[in-house]
């Protein structure tokens, strides 16, 4: 017995780790290269080439915000979020921070378009002692504004290695094998030099020792010695700004050319007099590109005729083969009035009667013809009925939704990557100031329009609590996500112009209401803005093309399992007679408070899994316009999705999103209500 | 030395900036690029007092409340 037990331990310790540990170990031993620099320099994209992995692409300052680990040859490589220099202001600095004092190598990328800026985190890297290598990025943009850069004389003054590329044709991109292989420590200034030696001795590593200097609380803490004081700090940064400044004047030539369309188009979205007609006619275009030409025209083809005429016909009629269905198929006109009708019953299946199955489908093929199945056994109809999980699922996912969340995620792209969202934050920064935030919001705010989930991700780049407790209010109170949006789209081109504005007015005045109300709640004062530009240009293509795949792929994969999760539960709840129960519970709600056929109460059921559910749930029921209308408030306002509320409840914690989250089920039903008695 | 803030900059011209509110933000405007007795453009005004300024090519916006903590010369 014990003679077996020391059989195995000494067994283990001949393999001390399993398969997976080996891998973790060789991993850890394995040297990290980590992608430091700027926000909004091209990181990613070279993240993306390194370890294939792919990470969002954007215009703007802020798109990455947590660290990204992958494999390049035999070197892990990190993606970081953008900082302009080590330490630890906020999260994102704090993050970066760690990762950086335990690379190996560090890829500097800097936009050479602002070296300036830029290279005063390089100074800050090289005087930390780091394993440097500089990537001068932006090559191609600063071609086009003839300005040189001495790239040679750069890499002697700072004395690493400085390499050019254009990420975005990934030009200069052979020469990254190079630039990792030579990374080196670089020149130290020197009276910094001798004011480190004291602090080094105390702390160990040269890098920790400078965050120290530099009045870093939670590293001084962590060796327990006290940080600099914040002059020591101010000089610290004064001096390097200045010897930043003397090298780029040392190493950039200029031709000053004056900027083209695009610098002048960033400069007009800017000015007050033609800023608001560039928004107005960006967002005419959106209307025209998804509210019109998708929603309506690609739509009605790919869920009327393609979705429900063809797949879901064929697949219904092959199931009713083989189990006993009744078929009732009206021919309806131009105007949808029902002009023929005929019923078909088949006992014990369709095969077995050939004559009937025959004139069925001829009669359900003339023009006009809609044909409804009614399946007697109970699983079947669980499956491929009316709410058939399987049916709706093959139908709203692939017909109906995906063509408008293509849409979507598309405008979006294209929006991220010209670098219009950092100017209509500065626009609107002002009006956004008397609702507790700063313009910096207005970008959560657009992306959750594409998805309200990764928006509330993204909240992480604002300055203060307050403000990401604020704008992840709006996100999950007011703001449709693309899914939902697409079908309340379809329903309100349907229902038309006034039931339009009627929605934008109402879900407005929440919004300014809603944030009003926290803004005046919540302690505390909001950060004001502080945002650099990005260059203004037109939307690279394939990165518009390749971000849009990956979400709608990341959505479609997410949303097909939830869907029909959905489904599946209305689908049971409708056969146990449950879904009924429910109704007539909600009917006092449904049928009196927001006066809605009580079948809308299903909407709601679906609603709280995903939001677009709620709203497709509602295609199925004879509304009035002014319903229409009631109905998609009240579905705008219900509660967000299941994942969104676990993102929410993991960033702003359990308590504020459990308060969210309640808060707007009363919302939508006390607004939607009142909208209701007014206009119904 | 006059006491003008940067809220009220003119769109179009040249200013010095002479003092920058001292703290955090002072520390955030260094790493931009901005630092005491630069010389920076107006590029624009909006309503309101945010302002965007521009210093080679690097265009920055800067919120009312903190345009008005930056004087300039
Ligand atoms: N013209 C040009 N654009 C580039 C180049 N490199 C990157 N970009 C663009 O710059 C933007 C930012 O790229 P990202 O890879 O998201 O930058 P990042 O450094 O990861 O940004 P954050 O995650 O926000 O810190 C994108 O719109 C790119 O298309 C380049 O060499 N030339
Ligand atoms: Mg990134």
């Amino acid at each position: 017995m014990s003679k077996s037990l020391t059989d195995i331990v000494e067994h283990k310790d001949k393999h001390p780790h399993l398969n997976i540990d080996k891998d973790l170990q060789s991993q850890s031993k394995m040297k990290k290269i980590v992608l430091v620099g700027n926000p909004n320099v091209g990181k990613s994209i070279f993240f993306n080439f390194l370890s294939g992995i792919y990470v969002d692409v954007s215009n703007f300052p802020g798109t990455t915000l947590s660290i990204t680990k992958g494999v390049y040859k035999n070197f892990t490589v990190y993606d970081t979020p953008g900082i302009y220099g080590v330490s630890s202001f906020n999260d994102e600095e704090k993050v970066a921070r760690d990762i950086i004092l335990d690379a190996d190598i560090i890829l500097n990328v800097v936009n050479s378009l602002h070296l300036e800026r830029d290279i005063f985190l390089t100074q800050q890297l090289i005087e930390m002692g780091k394993k440097v290598s500089v990537i001068l990025n932006f090559s191609d943009e600063v071609k086009k504004r003839k300005i040189i850069i001495d790239t040679k004389k750069l890499s002697d003054i700072l004395g690493v290695e400085v390499i050019e590329t254009s990420a975005v044709s990934k030009k200069g991109f052979d020469k990254i094998e190079f630039a990792i292989e030579n990374a080196r420590i670089g020149k130290q200034p020197h009276d910094l030099h001798e004011l480190l030696h004291k602090t080094l001795n105390r702390v160990g590593s040269q890098a920790e020792a400078l965050l120290v200097l530099e009045g870093d609380e939670i590293i001084a803490e962590k060796h327990g010695v006290n940080p600099g004081s914040p002059d020591d700090r101010e000089k610290i940064y004064i001096d390097r700004r200045n010897r930043v400044n003397e090298l780029i004047s040392d190493v950039q030539y200029e031709d000053t050319s004056k900027g083209k369309f695009f610098n002048l188009l960033g400069r007009l979205s800017l000015n007050p007099m033609t800023g608001l007609p560039i928004l107005a006619f960006i967002l005419v275009l959106l209307y025209f590109f998804i509210g019109d030409l998708v929603a309506q025209r690609t739509v009605s083809f790919t869920e009327g005729i393609i979705g429900k005429g063809y797949v879901e016909y064929n697949i219904k009629s092959f199931i009713a083969d083989y189990t006993q269905t009744k078929i009732n198929v009206d021919v309806l006109d131009d105007e949808g009035n029902i002009v023929d009708s005929k019923s078909f019953e088949f006992i014990p299946n369709k095969k077995s009667d050939p004559a009937l199955a025959k004139e069925f489908s001829i009669f359900s093929k003339s023009i006009g013809a809609e044909s409804h199945f009614h399946f007697s056994n109970p699983i079947v109809r669980l499956l491929f009925g009316e709410f058939g999980a399987i049916s709706m699922t093959l139908t709203y996912l692939l017909f109906l939704l995906l063509p408008l969340v293509i849409a979507f995620y598309f405008a979006m792209a294209m929006l991220e990557d010209s670098g219009y969202l950092p100017r209509l934050a500065t626009m609107l920064d002002r009006s956004m100031n008397s609702i507790g935030l700063n313009g910096r919001a207005v970008i959560p705010i657009m992306l959750g329009f594409g998805c309200v989930t990764m928006a509330t991700i993204t909240t992480r780049l604002l300055g203060s609590e307050r403000e990401k407790t604020i704008t992840t209010a709006i996100l999950q109170f007011v703001i449709p996500c693309s899914a939902q949006l697409a079908v309340i789209a379809v329903l309100i081109s349907a229902a038309g112009f006034t039931p339009l504005m009627i929605y934008v007015i109402v879900i407005f005045t929440v919004l300014i209401l809603l944030s009003t109300i926290l803004n005046k709640l919540l302690p505390g004062t909001s950060s004001p803005l502080l945002i650099d530009l990005p260059i203004m240009r037109f939307p690279q293509f394939d990165n518009v093309f390749k971000k849009t795949f990956f979400r709608t792929y990341g959505f479609m994969k997410e949303a097909s399992i939830w869907f029909f999760v959905g489904a599946l539960v209305v689908g049971i709840m409708d056969i146990t007679g449950l879904l009924v129960v429910f109704q007539n519970l909600l009917a006092p709600i449904t049928t009196h408070w927001l006066q809605l056929p009580k079948e809308a109460a299903t909407a709601f059921v679906m609603g709280i899994v995903r939001r677009d559910f709620g709203a497709a749930g509602l295609f199925s029921l004879v509304l009035t316009p002014m319903q229409i209308t009631v109905a998609i408030i009240t579905i705008t306002l219900f509660v967000p999705c299941i994942a969104s509320l676990m993102i929410m409840l993991k960033e702003r914690g359990l308590k504020e999103g459990m308060i969210i989250w309640a808060g707007t089920w009363i919302f939508a039903f006390l607004i939607g209500g009142i909208v209701s008695q007014i206009i119904i | 030395m006059n006491k003008k803030t940067l809220d009220k900059a003119k769109k179009g011209t040249y200013l010095t900036i002479s003092t920058l509110p001292s703290g955090l933000v002072k520390i955030q405007l260094i790493r931009l690029g901005i630092s005491e007795g630069d010389i920076v453009f107006c590029l624009e005004r909006l309503p309101g007092g945010t302002i965007i300024i521009q210093k080679n090519r690097q265009e920055i916006a800067i919120g009312y409340d903190l345009a008005k903590q930056i004087l300039i010369g």
